[in-house]
């Protein structure tokens, strides 16, 4: 038998000749330091990448990319075929994983200093896989054709059309038409399944052609700086004073990490389940307030949370700078210290990153810029301040109310956080400061002037003057009191 | 080796073969990108641009603010109900309306309307409008997005058939908003 497979082996590789070079690639000399659990995760990309492949292509036996009929197949996929919620929710979790993976593995390259000479280009072919990695994961968002996906296509639309000139031709290219429609879908249907794997497929075969041909990036030592001249003659000696066969000697840390993986994603997918569908995609439902995937929450927050005059510049010119940087990254330091033990800006610049990043999408978690759209009629006002209050105040509370303040402020911890929490506004302003504010707006608020009469103004300054702490006094107009305090000592 | 001015015969055939590639290849190059540009070169004169009704005059009363939906006038078969769109419709007095679109200026998200509060809010971002459609607060750098309309026997029509967005609102099209947006 044993033989027979041999003899087998041997009939296909007579005529492909393809096992000397496989085995030459599997075999040749690593740096015995880089057999670490910190080099596994480029094996990993690859693995959830194959994995994203394999379900991708399941999805695609059932999914139909119609605009009228998506929504349904999802919901068949769902409910009705055999575990077709699981290979759904495998096919989720593994673009989340993905994208995850693939940034830690840009970390750990960056402050290893992997991309310094001679391996400039791998990492530029790296920056590309992750934008392609972006993506897939905004188009797979928008194949789940819910209602989320409808109105993010509509953000994505807004962002595009901002480009100056050719902004209104980038949206129809991008919609495939004057509106969201089928034609869209079918676009995007078309990116997420023939374009960008296609490319993805030709620039991972290129990446890894080159950590083949250049090496896999030593351990890197403090003090132990890269040189054009030198360095590619001092790794050579690295690899043959000090280096093992990359199978099996480094492999198996990979071949667990990647088995590790492939098991938390189906764990993922088992437990939590797959991603939506939300509701229909139905333009005429506006009853919804569209938010992104994880991976975009934090541009979602940036997006509130900059000032209006620098949204367009930083829409159009932030990913421009991001993505020239970090291209131009290993031009820029291609020589001297690898190791993040000597890089304090290196380090400090992940760590910023990471803590805005990650402060972003802990903002959007519960997004204090939006009006809660229900807080008018479903927040009650705390019992305390309505306790002993006269007719006038009530009648103010219920104004509050009525007129949706509630919307954007917050009373007893309950409402919208657009603007300031009101509980103890009146230490805060003077009665005639509330009034100006209450009509003419200002500050982010707009003016209700127009949507009150003057007996809901008094009413709602009379309410509003209520709000302080107990035992501290509200705000009163300091050149109103000395000017009652002199009338009063005028007084014989 | 030959010397470097002179071209072997073969190699004239080769070049001769790269150049007819070429010929052929600027040839397909004209029907597929005018297919790939179809989306942008369709043309205002389609139908995409008609007037679509969205109601009778009455449906609407005078001094509110009312949600209709309309179809697009562009419809392909797989389009679902993507085609079917909402748009706010303030009736200022007799035949004077605004129509707004539902589509947040700020990045296009769908605006509410609050009667008792008289405001347009947008769940995303937070964008405000007034009743009016100029904006209250928030991250738009204008109000909302009006749609050209007429009224004629009774009928609202719009000019609704594509998606206003911060680059391409829909009034700016025609170069002059409706006479009642002031």
């Amino acid at each position: 038998m044993r033989r027979l497979i041999t003899q087998v082996g041997e009939w296909f590789d007579h005529r492909l000749q393809l096992a000397a070079p496989i085995r030459e690639a599997a075999e040749h000399p690593v740096p015995r330091n880089t057999a670490s659990w910190w080099y596994v995760f480029g094996s990993a990309a690859l693995t959830v990448f194959l994995l994203q492949l394999v379900t991708g292509i399941l999805l695609a036996l059932i999914y139909v990319p119609s605009a009228s009929e998506a929504w349904s197949s999802l919901q068949a996929l769902n409910h009705d075929v055999a575990l077709g919620w699981f290979i759904r929710a495998m096919h989720g979790w593994g673009s989340n994983f993905m994208v995850a993976i693939v940034l830690i593995h840009m970390v750990q390259v960056f402050l290893f200093g992997a991309y310094k000479f001679p391996r400039e280009l791998t990492w530029i072919v790296g920056v590309f896989l992750l934008l392609m990695t972006l993506g897939m994961a905004f188009s797979g968002q928008v194949l789940r054709f819910d209602q989320d996906a409808y109105w993010g296509l509509g953000i994505g639309a807004s962002i595009a059309s901002r480009v100056p000139i050719a902004g209104p031709v980038i949206v129809k290219l991008m919609l495939g038409g004057p509106i969201i429609a089928g034609a869209t879908l079918s676009r995007f249907f078309a990116l997420h399944v023939f374009v960008i794997p296609g490319m993805l497929i030709g620039f991972v075969c290129l990446h890894l052609l080159m950590v083949l041909k250049l090496g896999i990036n030593e351990w890197p030592m403090p003090g132990r700086l890269v040189k054009r001249a030198t360095y590619e003659n001092e790794y050579h000696q690295l690899t043959r004073t000090d280096g093992a066969p990359f199978v099996p000697y480094a492999v198996w840390k990979d071949l667990f990490f990647s088995a590790f993986i492939l098991l938390a994603v189906a764990a993922c997918a088992l437990y939590f389940g797959p991603f939506g569908p939300a509701g229909r995609p139905d333009p005429a439902i506006i009853q919804t307030a569209p938010k992104p995937d994880y991976f975009f929450l934090w541009l979602y927050a940036l997006l509130s949370l900059l000032p209006p005059s620098m949204e367009t510049p930083a829409l159009l010119i932030g990913p421009v700078v991001v993505i020239a940087a970090l291209v131009l990254l290993p031009f820029l330091s291609g020589e001297g210290e690898k190791s993040w033990r000597r890089r304090p800006i290196a380090v400090l610049t992940i760590l910023l990153i990471a803590i805005s990043l990650g402060t972003l999408t802990h903002l959007s978690g519960y997004t204090p810029w939006s009006p809660h759209m229900n807080a008018w009629s479903g927040d009650p006002v705390p019992e305390r301040f309505l306790h002993g209050r006269t007719a006038l105040e009530r009648q103010g509370a219920l104004v509050f109310q009525v007129k949706q303040c509630r919307n954007c402020h917050s009373l007893g911890e309950a409402g919208g956080q657009r603007g300031p929490a009101l509980d103890s506004v009146a230490v805060r302003l003077t009665q005639d400061q509330l009034i100006r504010q209450v009509i003419q707006g200002g500050g982010n608020m707009p003016a209700y002037g127009k949507n009150l009469s003057p007996v809901e103004t008094t009413a709602l300054v009379a309410f509003l003057e209520t709000l302080h702490p107990a035992g501290q006094v509200p705000a009163r107009d300091a050149v109103l009191g000395e000017a009652s305090e002199r009338r009063l000592s005028s007084q014989p | 080796m030959s010397n470097d001015n002179t071209i072997s015969r073969r190699g004239l055939f080769m070049n001769m073969g790269i150049l007819f590639n070429g010929l052929v290849a600027t040839a397909l190059a004209v029907p597929i990108v005018r297919f790939v540009l179809s989306s942008v070169t369709r043309g205002r004169a389609n139908a995409y641009l008609s007037w679509v009704p969205i109601g009778s005059v009455a449906e609407f009363p005078e001094g509110e603010t009312r949600l209709a939906t309309f179809k697009n006038p562009y419809v392909m078969p797989s389009d679902g109900k993507t085609v079917d769109t909402a748009c706010w419709v303030r009736r200022i007095a007799g035949d004077q309306f605004q129509v707004f679109a539902v589509n947040c200026a700020h990045l296009g998200c769908p605006v509410r309307w609050f009667p008792q509060s008289g405001l347009f809010m947008c769940p995303c971002h937070g964008g405000a409008y007034y009743r009016d459609g100029s904006r209250a607060s928030g991250p738009p750098e204008r109000g909302l997005f009006e749609y050209p309309y007429k009224v004629q026997d009774g009928l609202v029509t719009i000019q609704a058939g594509e998606l206003p967005t911060p680059g391409a609102p829909t009034a700016s099209l025609y170069g002059k908003k409706p006479p009642c947006a002031a």
